[in-house]
């Protein structure tokens, strides 16, 4: 495996001669049942704390995202295929539309359009049963091969492991908080009672202990497959093969391209659809990418500054 | 089928080459199983489901398929007729394997005939006499268990089995042309069941219905087939048991029991109701499907025996279950002298199921009441009425993990808050006993396909928990110490038993592994024994569930089991021990031809091995080891002997798949639409409504709806359907206490469609009220295109989905979606119709406090001006 490399003074680099494999995830969302095993099994082997429970209205969602509490998300994206690929946001119907109750309500574009007919004498909009389509997908840290988040991290809390995983050790994280924006995927996130950073950990222990992850090891039905990640790559394109041949239009790999802006992730993923809708960033890049430069630049402009303050000088004895 | 259990078991599904999954949500309801649905899809078949609501089953499906919640049998009769009127039965197995040929009585008339009734219907007392609906030339059957008008027939022997007075088969006209056999009468009650009525009733589009057909058929026969699953969405309706039998109809027509990747796959509710039938918690059963003797029928255990075994099949040998088990029971106090202490045995004399008896609570005719492992006050059919009606108890027992709704009614209900229960007045005196979890015990699961699963203690139970074998063992205890100086000849029955269990533990824990061996079976010399054909009925044998018998053969615990599938082939007959005989697959003797050959190479599962003079397979062949196929039963043969060596269905006393049943349904030999007890629609079929036996409850705690084209019935225009969610367990007890649960579903909702939305003026995220004339309950607003209003005689008709896991306590709390719901049962089993009714939907938020009346007339009146 030839990870391609951004700058060559990366620090922290997956090592590609390491006697351990490097391991990782593959998610298939194709075949997941939106069951939110995973996000029980990583709270209950992690003691992640619960947050304040609050019902969304978000389909079927109620933990919304990835955060220092929750290290395991499962989307829930409700879609109509005729209408286009992506979900269809409901409309908000202005106060004294509709019925004489006069109050704003979120209705799809169809029902909308159907409330401004004169009389709305014809049957409300019905839809086809068989445009429907609800996505689900189990969202978690991808483990980039370029770990942004690693590398602005200034006490060395975050750290590659030996099984290639990026890991925050709790005990010397001192809550700066630098990795935060540093993440491209808004993953890692601060703890709001003691300041940490939390995510997930690959189940740094668990694998220390030969055991699979406790997601992939509740997922009844295989969506979640961990494994080492060449073989996982393999296993991702027979499967999208497979979709393909299949005729499901939409279905791609996210995350597998070792040649994609961090790298390549450890956690990849089969999407059946753009990765944006599954509010996923279509190109991440690694947020430190342009570090080097930025410094050389900056470093230009400083000798600049000192030449001109310099030069000033001397032209100041003139 | 003649056996209270899936045919099939959930592995199986891999091989299947469709799955349709319909009164079912199984992907939510049991995403372990659904991993072989996903198997199948990967190795190439298909998954349609039909559902009124897309779900999380649907997203996975190949096909959805929108139905009007109730219009089930519409549905699967349709499929009757598609696969009847395009030929597309599969011929050798329908008229070998089933009673397609089978002449019935010239004096039987059908719904065609009678506009929705068949014939032997009484008006005056709402029932059938069955006997016009027999084989002709058979003596009338007794049903099974001589039960009476009220109590339950449809467990019995698994099914309600008939037993025809001899082994002899029955007339038959293998041609399939005589006019009452019962081929021909099956095509002419599902004549009507043409695609254009399946659009009408159902607003299922014909043309989707006929590719449903198609994928159906074409994905059965000798080289393909196809397996249905279904769970709750189909036991609760007025017609739940009628739906089942459309069911077994269809597989029965397609060739698809008994056979790899066929069948149909019962999903039970959680995960050891198989074993609550098993060894039932049902008042009308006692342990193995026998009947609980009726006050009066029977003289005597002689008596007893002879009207519940049949002539031919495995029941012939009923007596030697039933003496074994009174065996296990009363032990060396059971003797032939005493008849095994036969009379030891409770008597029913009528309906007593829970549903009875809380009106008789109501009617303060019930002084205690136990709940061990239940939340009625949220769980169980118009749960309000429940609640009104524990307060009239003088004592209530709760045994659970926390303290439900059904402990705390007294102080937190619903009631009490409207001021229509107070506190102070009520007299029942409460004891919540805090029980042990699955992991602070030992003992089984009989899971949803027959399996007994092992689960070893981890950790003592805390505090005062205790486990439910601790519970009934020690109030034995007690109570036999405390009746030990009596005199009395009626406490002979608690002071003979059998109660002698070892215990372990700190705890003193009686041992589990004592009672499961006691379950199989020992004989006279103590030794385990092998299997249920070794018992006898002389007294020299024990088995307290002749099902069960041999679960604990050689002395192994062979629930416990656990070699891993991928160390063995999908039937994984070591890992477990599935009832009968660990057996994985029922009536599999149907997965080859009436010679013994395999149907197919690609479908092969059992089959005849000439050479050894043995049948062979993958899975413990469900016949006779040694019966050849060519072997015909003389005269006087019994038991298995009356069967040939090519009828498959070995506990129906012909040994055929029943297609038509001539007993043992309450409610008809053929199943036939009857809409929901509470319906926005008129039954297009027939002058009658409703299932004209259902039974009724009209009481002021359970009002019910007028129905379409009676006055009142624009009150409640919409349908309602209740159902599960994956994050949490029925009622809540288990999960609404379990902060990572509640965090992913911490509220009640109600799905409704944007339509409907529109039509009520219902916000997405704010509150709804719903109203029916029981109670009203509010519920957030989920507007969701998931909710399909299906276009059903001429009109829409919006379906709304209600959750039904919320309750007063928790760390989430939220209204019961069965506060709304009706008590009208299923004539055969008193099941509750949940999944279909009627309400009305407003927009806000119900009232609440202390109301100035308590009836829910002013409730919906108070809600209706707010909205």
């Amino acid at each position: 495996m030839t990870a391609t490399r951004a700058t060559s003074s990366a620090v922290d680099l997956v090592d590609d001669h390491a006697a351990v494999p490097r391991v990782g995830f593959f998610t298939d969302t194709s075949i997941c049942i939106g069951c939110k095993a995973c996000e029980v099994a990583c709270k209950e082997w992690n003691h992640v704390p619960h947050r304040q429970p609050a019902w969304s209205g978000k389909s079927y969602d109620n933990t919304g995202k990835l955060g220092a509490d929750t290290w395991r998300h499962v989307a829930f994206i409700e879609q109509r295929r005729a209408s286009g690929p992506d979900q269809v946001e409901l409309a908000e119907v202005p106060h004294g539309a509709g019925t004489s109750e006069g109050d704003a309500r979120l209705v799809t574009p169809e029902v909308a359009a159907w409330l401004e007919t004169p009389d709305r004498s014809s049957s409300p909009p019905v839809v086809d049963p068989a445009d429907l389509r609800w996505l689900m997908s189990s969202d978690v840290c991808k483990h980039c091969t370029r770990a942004a988040c690693l590398e602005v991290c200034p006490t060395g809390a975050l750290f590659r492991t030996e099984f290639g995983t990026v890991v925050v050790q709790a005990d010397v994280c001192n809550g700066c908080g630098y990795c935060v924006p540093a993440c491209p995927f808004g993953v890692i996130d601060q703890r709001k009672d003691d300041g940490r950073a939390w995510k997930c950990t690959l189940c740094y222990d668990r694998l220390k202990g030969d055991m699979t992850p406790a997601c992939a090891q509740a997922c009844p039905t295989q969506s979640i497959q961990f494994g080492e990640l060449a073989e996982l790559r393999g296993r991702a394109h027979h499967r999208l093969e497979q979709l393909q041949g299949a005729g499901v239009a939409g279905a791609q790999l996210y995350g597998a391209d070792e040649n994609d802006g961090v790298g390549g992730m450890a956690a990849f993923f089969l999407l059946l659809d753009r990765p944006e809708v599954y509010g996923l960033p279509p190109d991440p890049v690694v947020t430190t990418r342009d570090l080097p430069s930025m410094w050389r630049a900056a470093a230009g402009a400083a000798a600049a500054l000192v030449g001109a303050v310099a030069l000033a000088a001397i032209g100041g004895k003139k | 089928m003649g056996r209270g259990g899936a045919t099939t078991f959930q592995q199986d599904l891999s091989q299947s080459d469709l799955i349709v999954i319909m009164g079912s949500n199984m992907a939510e309801c049991h995403p372990v199983g659904f991993q072989w649905v996903v198997e199948a899809q990967q190795r190439g078949g298909r998954l349609i489901h039909i559902d009124p609501r897309f779900s999380r089953t649907s997203a996975l499906a190949d096909e959805y398929v929108p139905l009007r919640a109730g219009s089930d049998i519409a549905f699967l009769g349709g499929l009757i007729r598609y696969i009847i009127e395009n030929h597309r039965w599969f011929h050798d197995y329908v008229v070998n394997y089933t009673n397609a040929a089978t002449i019935l009585r010239d004096d039987f008339a059908d719904t065609e005939d009678l506009d929705g009734v068949f014939s032997g219907w009484d008006p005056a007392k709402r029932s059938y006499d069955a006997t016009t609906w027999q084989y002709a030339g058979m003596d009338v059957a007794p049903s099974a268990g001589q039960r009476d008008t009220e109590a339950a027939v449809g467990e019995t022997h698994g099914s309600g089995g008939a037993q025809l007075e001899h082994g002899n088969p029955p007339q038959q006209d293998p041609t399939l042309q005589h006019p009452r056999c019962v081929f021909q009468v099956l095509r002419r009650h599902y004549a009507r069941y043409t695609p254009e009525m399946v659009e009408e009733v159902c607003g299922v589009p014909r043309e989707q219905f006929v590719r449903v057909a198609q994928m159906l058929c074409d994905n059965s026969g000798p080289d393909r087939t196809s397996a249905l699953c279904y769970a709750v969405g189909w036991t609760q309706h007025t017609v739940g048991v009628q739906i089942i039998r459309a069911a077994s109809i269809v597989q029965l027509l397609l060739g698809n029991i008994g056979r790899p990747g066929g069948g149909i796959l019962a999903l039970r509710g959680h995960a050891s109701i198989q074993g609550s039938t098993d060894i039932p918690t049902l008042y009308d059963l006692l342990p193995g499907y026998l009947p609980m003797p009726h006050a009066g029928h029977y003289e005597n255990l002689a008596g007893y025996i002879k009207h519940n075994s049949a002539p031919a099949g495995f029941w012939a040998y009923m007596g030697a279950y039933a003496v074994s088990l009174l065996k296990a029971y009363f032990g060396d106090r059971a003797t032939r002298e005493n008849e095994f202490c036969f009379d030891y045995l409770p008597r029913i004399s009528g309906d007593h199921s829970i549903y009875r008896g809380i009106f008789d609570m109501l009617d303060d005719k019930v002084e205690g009441f136990l709940v061990i492992g239940e939340n009625p006050a949220v769980g169980n059919a118009n749960s309000r009425a429940h609640r009104l009606a524990m307060a009239h108890l003088k004592w209530l027992v709760v045994r659970d993990l926390q303290d439900i709704e059904t402990a705390s009614f007294w102080r937190d209900s619903p009631e009490v808050e409207s001021g229509e229960l107070r506190t102070e007045e009520i007299p029942t005196e409460v004891f919540l006993m805090p029980a042990a979890a699955h992991t602070e015990k030992s003992g089984t699961f009989t899971n949803t396909q027959r399996l007994l699963q092992w689960r070893d203690q981890a950790v003592e139970p805390p505090g005062d928990a205790r486990s439910d074998l601790w519970f009934a063992f020690h109030l034995g205890q007690i109570i036999r110490a405390k009746l030990a100086d009596s005199t009395e000849q009626r406490d002979r029955p608690i002071l003979d038993l059998a109660w002698d269990y070892p215990t372990r533990g700190p705890l003193a824990d009686p041992d589990a592994e004592a009672v499961l061996a006691e379950i199989s079976g020992y004989d006279s010399a103590r030794r385990h024994i092998s299997g249920y054909v070794d018992l006898k009925d002389d007294g020299s044998t024990t088995c307290g569930c002749w099902i069960y018998c041999g679960c604990f053969a050689d002395g192994v615990n062979q629930t416990r089991r656990r070699k891993p599938g991928r160390q063995q082939d999908w039937v994984a007959a070591e890992w477990g021990w599935a009832w009968p005989a660990n057996r994985r697959m029922l009536y599999n003797r149907a997965s080859a031809d009436p010679s013994g050959r395999p149907w197919s190479e690609r479908k092969r599962y059992v089959w005849w091995d000439a050479e050894a003079g043995r049948w062979t397979g993958y899975d413990v062949p469900d016949f006779k080891p040694t019966m050849s196929p060519d072997y015909t039963p003389t005269e006087g043969s019994t038991g298995p002997d009356a069967l040939s060596g090519t009828e498959p269905f070995i506990m129906q006393s012909d040994g055929r798949g029943w297609l038509f049943a001539p007993a043992g349904v309450r409610d008809g030999p053929l199943p036939t639409h009857y809409e929901p007890h509470e319906s926005p629609c008129t039954n297009p079929l027939y002058g009658i409504q409703a299932n004209p036996t259902r039974q009724l409850f009209p009481r002021p705690e359970n009002r019910y709806h007028a129905s379409d084209g009676e006055p009142g019935a624009e009150d409640y225009p919409y349908v309602f359907t209740t159902y599960r969610l994956t994050e949490h367990h029925t009622a809540g007890g288990m999960s609404r206490w379990v902060w990572p649960l509640v965090e992913l579903q911490p509220e009640m909702f109600c799905e409704v469609s944007p339509a409907l939305a529109s039509e009520r003026g219902l916000v997405h995220g704010d509150w709804a009220t719903l109203l029916t004339a029981r109670t009203c309950i509010e519920a957030r607003v989920m507007v969701t295109d998931r909710m399909v209003p299906l276009r059903v005689e001429g009109r829409l008709v919006h379906q709304i989905g209600l959750p039904f896991h919320w309750g007063s306590r928790g760390l989430a709390v939220g209204d019961s979606a069965n506060d709304l719901a009706s008590i009208v049962l299923d004539p055969n089993v008193h099941i509750q119709e949940v999944k279909a009714a009627t309400c009305d939907i407003r927009p806000g938020r119900r009232p609440r406090g202390p109301r100035s009346t308590s009836s829910p007339a002013a409730q919906v009146r108070t809600t209706e001006e707010r909205a």
